[in-house]
């Protein structure tokens, strides 16, 4: 044994750490593999999957979800949860709604997506000013937000006449929804300032360790206030765009079923719930996952039951090896 | 012979490859303390631990009372009589003594506490050890050596036989690690077995009857205390003669300007604080753990909020407020606990490097890897970080070792060649040759114009490495010593605010 391996530098991987290294190696490629996997029997099993029309009827349907877990996943690699996604999401589609039935459609749309900014806003003033835990913190806002929804609504559907308003919602681009459109864009830019930005180096930072991030000049505060503001923002958008798809604003919509929906999307994908790890290329695949095991289980015709069950089951692994990932390295 | 209190028998213990153990034999005699001592990644903490049951051998048996036994995690350690006191102390901070003391061994009846038999039993334990701690304190407002106290406390009322303590004399000044050696003491008095693993080689000599020196994995030597120097000890530890620990300090001609100035800074925990640190100069700050010397520190770049005063850098005050705005005043910190405060431990040594200054490696806000990858290869070379040659971008902290996980944190900051370096226990848990290296480069960087203030709870550093020593008391300076002034009593005896006093000895 050299003094080399004393100094503790890592040796070639043997033994332990073969194994331990296969561990964090299935959390890197084994959520590609179930990817994969899953889409290869379904192309086999389902006749219908691969229809351009099944296709584009996923990713419309997704794109909402989907902007919402691309935000999370800026939110949880912070080390922080957003609760409120959910209720945010039915009260910018309600805004948007009354809105554009004075104002006009594009007025509607703005001031939808406005109102979850100002809720992301709201989070990141608890959060950061009030020191505040953030799940307890967005899991309040949550609750008063889905209710001042339900009073902004008077407990009604809020219809809009305007043709003009489901444009967003229904209209395409070169094939594609507008809604695939923003959720594509969105995820490209996210995953652009994750990957390669001071702004993403601050994020990871922050949850990897706050105060070693703090004393390295990186202004804890703003990283983690900035994110919960996106997250108001893309749950916003979300909700304006199912509302104008189906020019209604619905103050019932979302909710802590669509909040879960989308962190269990980031979660599956491998990013780390304990914050510091994580990409938005697991989170797509992680939406893929879900989208498939969704579309999946309709289209061979199974009971829904098993699909709660299943997709819980799913969650269990990626935590368990994202948990077994970390210890090994310890 | 008698059979041993705790014996290992051809223990291996490996860790991604690494042979942290290979092959060790010991023999723990009943009633004794032992010492386990040896550079940073000589094994001896792993050694702690397998005997404390955090760590299970990958071959080899272990034998308690001269049986043979699977100590799987330290609960079963704890049914064969075997307590461990960790480094990290693990103590419920916001209970009382008596809460932590008789945690997980209450006196109860059908799971109801009887509060006054566990009262009683308390009264027995200090009764029985001599210890003076009160039952009702509650365990986050005590000094560490008094929660180290509670710590053994708690060891004995679970009846402990053996006691593993890992470095429990680590960031204690000389009268604290006094109190524990003391302590120490009386628990083999009552025929406690200790196993005491540490750096501190004149505590070992103090309280140890036997000392096995390990090196790279195995064990070098067991030999009794008695007859053994620090220097002797350290020649078995590193193979070869050890030569003196502190270079030369320059003459105070070769200091230039002032650099760094607080004026009146005060802050929750530290009162009206004014001194210079001249460029080329390294100023000591010394104090008992508690007496403000961290908190200025912490104050001067920004980490801690002024209630008054200015810290200016060259003249220049500087923004308070965030390190944020110290960093850009051409301030550096390497903070007193690389772990939990320095170091991005999965994140790749470069990017560790390179988070205080991504303005230099970017262009409108995008990072350039390979402009990350030349700036910090040279430092990493200069620096002579062990093992981090090549791949630093795959390397990550966590799977380095101490002394060059500190490395690291010099690296981080010399990045951004900043006008005041502040280093907080910059040798604190790194070997003999990284301290070395440590002491050495400092000195480098006083003679490139660097001022330095560097806090320190090892006397020995303070005296050895300082132009200039400010003692601290009750978050106030109270004595400022240069020159031939600069000796231990005196640092002691400011610290302390009493009268000189001899025969101090050493500090851990």
């Amino acid at each position: 044994m050299t003094s080399e391996t004393a100094a503790g530098a890592v040796q070639p991987p043997g033994g332990v750490m073969q194994r331990f290294g296969g561990l964090n190696r299935m959390r890197d490629y084994g959520i590609v593999a179930s990817f994969v996997v899953l889409f290869g029997v379904l192309a086999v099993w389902s006749p219908v999957f691969l229809a351009p029309t099944n296709m584009l009827n996923i990713l419309d349907q997704w794109a909402p979800v989907g902007l919402i877990a691309v935000a999370a996943t800026l939110v949880i690699i912070t080390g922080n949860l957003d609760l409120s996604t959910g209720a945010v999401f039915a009260f910018s589609g309600v805004v948007a709604a009354l809105t554009a039935q004075s104002a006009g459609p594009l007025v509607g749309v703005l001031a939808g997506v406005l109102a979850g900014v100002l809720c992301g806003t709201v989070n990141a003033l608890l959060v950061t000013v009030g020191r505040i835990n953030a799940f307890m913190a967005t899991l309040a806002t949550s609750i008063i937000v889905g209710g001042t929804a339900t009073l902004a609504a008077d407990a009604k559907l809020i219809t809009v006449s305007d043709p003009a308003f489901s444009t967003l919602g229904s209209g395409s681009l070169l094939g594609l929804k507008y809604s695939v459109w923003c959720f594509a864009v969105f995820a490209l830019v996210c995953g652009f300032v994750l990957a390669r930005t001071r702004a993403g180096r601050a994020i990871y930072a922050t949850g990897g360790n706050a105060e070693a991030a703090t004393l390295s000049g990186i202004r804890v505060s703003w990283v983690r206030a900035a994110t919960f503001v996106v997250s108001g923002g893309a749950a916003a958008l979300a909700g304006v765009i199912v509302a104008s798809r189906v020019s209604t604003g619905q103050a019932d919509a979302g909710g802590l079923t669509l909040t879960f929906q989308a962190i269990t999307a980031v979660v599956i994908g491998g990013t780390s719930i304990l914050g510091g790890q994580g990409a938005i290329w697991r989170t797509i695949l992680g939406l893929g996952i879900l989208a498939m095991i969704d579309n999946g289980f309709n289209l061979l015709g199974v009971d829904a039951l098993y699909q709660t069950i299943f997709t819980g089951a799913i969650i269990l692994a990626a935590v368990a090896v994202d948990a077994w990932a970390r210890k090994s390295r310890q | 012979m008698s059979t041993a209190a705790v014996e290992l028998r051809g223990v291996s213990k490996q860790f991604g490859g690494v042979h942290a153990l290979s092959a060790v034999d010991v023999r723990i005699r009943r009633g004794t303390v032992h010492a386990l001592v040896g550079e940073n990644g000589a094994g001896k903490s792993t050694l702690g631990k397998i005997v404390s049951g955090v760590h299970r051998p990958d071959a080899g048996e272990v034998l308690i009372d001269g049986e043979v036994v699977d100590l799987r995690s330290p609960r079963v350690a704890l049914g064969h009589g075997v307590a461990t006191i960790a480094q990290e102390l693990s103590l419920l901070r916001d209970r009382s003594v008596l809460d932590n003391v008789l945690l997980g061994v209450e006196p109860n009846r059908f799971g109801v506490l009887r509060t006054r038999a566990a009262r009683a039993r308390f009264d027995e334990l200090i009764a029985r050890t001599g210890f003076g701690v009160e039952p009702d304190r509650i365990v986050g407002e005590l000094r560490t050596a008094e929660q180290r106290v509670v710590e053994i406390l708690r060891a004995v009322a679970r009846d402990a036989r053996v006691v593993v303590m890992d470095e429990p004399t680590a960031a204690l000044f000389a009268e604290e690690a006094r109190h524990l050696i003391e302590t120490i003491k009386a628990l083999r008095a009552r025929g406690t077995t200790v196993v005491y693993v540490t750096h501190a080689l004149e505590d070992v000599l103090e309280c140890s009857d036997d000392v096995t020196v390990l090196g790279d994995g195995r064990v070098v030597d067991s030999v009794p205390a008695a007859g053994q120097t620090p220097t002797s000890l350290m020649t078995m530890m590193l193979g070869r003669e050890v030569e003196t620990a502190f270079p030369p300090r320059p003459a105070p001609e070769s200091r230039g300007e002032v650099v760094l100035s607080l004026r009146g800074v005060s802050t929750a925990h530290v009162d009206d604080v004014t001194f210079d640190v001249r460029a080329g100069e390294i100023v000591g700050l010394a104090g008992l753990v508690g007496s403000g010397r961290t908190e200025v520190a912490r104050a001067v770049f920004g980490a801690d909020r002024l209630t008054s005063g200015t810290v200016e850098v060259r003249g220049r005050p500087v923004p308070p407020g965030s390190p944020a705005t110290a960093i850009r005043a051409g301030i550096g910190m390497v903070p007193e606990s690389r772990k939990t405060q320095g170091l991005l431990l999965d994140f790749p040594v470069v990017e560790n490097i390179t988070l205080p200054h991504l303005d230099r490696v970017s262009r409108m806000g995008v990072v350039a890897p390979a402009r990350e990858d030349s700036l910090t290869a040279p430092l990493v070379e200069s620096l002579d970080v062990r093992g981090l040659r090549e791949g630093t971008r795959r390397q990550i902290p966590r799977n380095l070792s101490g002394g060059n996980q500190q490395k690291v944190m010099f690296a981080k900051w010399l990045l951004g060649e900043p006008q005041v370096l502040i280093v907080d226990e910059p040798t604190q848990g790194v070997d003999m040759g990284a301290k070395l290296a440590i002491y050495a480069l400092l000195r480098r960087l006083t003679a490139d114009g660097l001022a330095i203030l560097m806090v320190s709870s090892e006397i020995e550093e303070i005296v050895g490495m300082s132009d200039r020593v400010l003692v601290m008391r009750g978050g106030r300076v109270v004595e400022e010593l240069q020159g031939d002034e600069i000796a231990e009593e005196r640092v002691m005896a400011a610290a302390f605010g009493t009268a000189v006093t001899t025969g101090s000895g050493g500090m851990g």
